[in-house]
């Protein structure tokens, strides 16, 4: 029996490794949960990209869930992004409130006439300050906040199909249920 | 020092302008002189810009700002500190760890401020803390669990060593098992 104990010692690591491969499979390594989930969102008055006069704040979007979506044109994943927000973005049943990053006004209008606009509207954060209070730390990102200002759920890097119907989804439903 | 080095391309001007009636001989030295100074002081400009643009009042506050930056993640490369990262997060969060150092905020404040937006990932150090029990105390436990195994091999070795001296002679020790 105890003849056999290093080959149990050296199955378990083999065991052990494995899990370590197959885990680091099922997630993004790079990506960093944020710690403001179910914590208010940072308040913030940023200028509207189309016209920088006006301001939008986040008491002036209290009463009403949206999804915050970080994107730049210089962002290249928010180009793959981009047709899922197009195709199905209206039917989430949320604003989608686009949040143009670190971003020249004149590359992003460029950017949103070539590739469409799927946002109701569109705040611009070019010196990325209010991005650091949302813990942003690339594109896209993307912030479902409820009624109440308080951020639910977010999702870092791309939204693709899939991440709509298994998360985003589910956490807009449970939004609605508990205030229609 | 940068000032200093100004304070004196000025007074050379003011020299050469005085002197300037004189001779056009001294006027020439006095203007290449003017031009080299010149040079030396753009040079250390630009240099300057190049590598740290942040206005430090004295050495132990830019001491302060290194050691601290190096004690803090870049959330997009992550292998980096904000100190060494050229990220453009990096860069934004360097001017905002200076901006908080302006206004007089502690180092704990600062770290406190960063967890709060970007967990406790942007800490090189990871805090001690129930859920870091087994990250901090886990080599130890894998230390002790090897010296008991060390410990029982060679107490039970040690054990038949003198069970084996009782043997009387022609029998021969049957528990050969342990001698892996």
């Amino acid at each position: 029996m105890s003849r056999l104990l290093p080959l149990f010692g050296f199955l378990l690591l083999v065991g052990l490794f494995g899990f370590g491969i197959w885990w680091n499979t099922q997630h993004d390594q790079n990506e960093v949960p944020s710690p403001l989930i179910n914590k208010p969102a940072p308040a913030f008055v940023l200028p509207l990209l189309d016209d920088p006069t006006r301001t939008v704040s986040k008491a002036s979007l209290l009463g009403k869930p949206y999804l915050l979506n970080v994107f730049a044109s210089w962002c290249f994943a928010c180009g793959e992004e981009h047709p899922t927000l197009m195709a199905e973005g209206s039917q989430l049943g949320v604003m989608l409130l686009g949040y143009d990053y670190k971003d020249a006004p004149d590359d992003a209008k460029n950017w949103l006439r070539e590739h469409g606009n799927p946002y109701r509207m569109v705040v611009a954060d070019r010196p990325g300050r209010t991005a650091i209070d949302f813990g942003v730390y690339g594109a896209p990102e993307s912030f479902l906040i409820d009624a109440k200002g308080v951020i639910r759920y977010k999702h870092i890097g791309p939204i693709t199909p899939e991440v709509i119907t298994k998360e985003l989804k589910p956490a807009i439903a449970a939004l609605q249920k508990e205030s229609p | 020092m940068l000032f200093g080095t100004r304070d004196r391309r000025s007074a050379l001007a003011r020299d050469a302008l005085v002197n300037g009636g004189r001779a056009r001989a001294s006027r020439a030295s006095a203007l290449l002189r003017l031009l080299l100074v010149a040079m030396v002081v753009f040079a250390g400009v630009a240099h300057s810009q190049a590598i740290q643009p942040l206005p430090f009042k004295n050495r132990a506050e830019k001491v302060r700002f290194q050691h601290l930056t190096s004690q803090l993640r870049c959330l997009v490369c992550q292998n980096e500190t904000i100190a060494d990262s050229n990220a453009e997060l990096a860069r934004d969060l360097r001017l905002d760890v200076f901006q908080q150092m302006q206004q007089g905020r502690s180092d704990k404040q600062i770290k406190q401020y960063l967890v709060a937006r970007y967990s406790d990932f942007v800490l090189y150090d990871p805090p001690l803390q129930a859920d870091t029990l087994l990250l901090w105390f886990g080599p130890l436990l894998i230390l002790l669990a090897g010296a008991a195994v060390v410990v029982i091999a060679i107490r039970r070795r040690s054990r038949d060593a003198g069970t084996t001296a009782q043997v009387p002679a022609g029998q021969a020790p049957t528990d050969n098992e342990d001698d892996w």
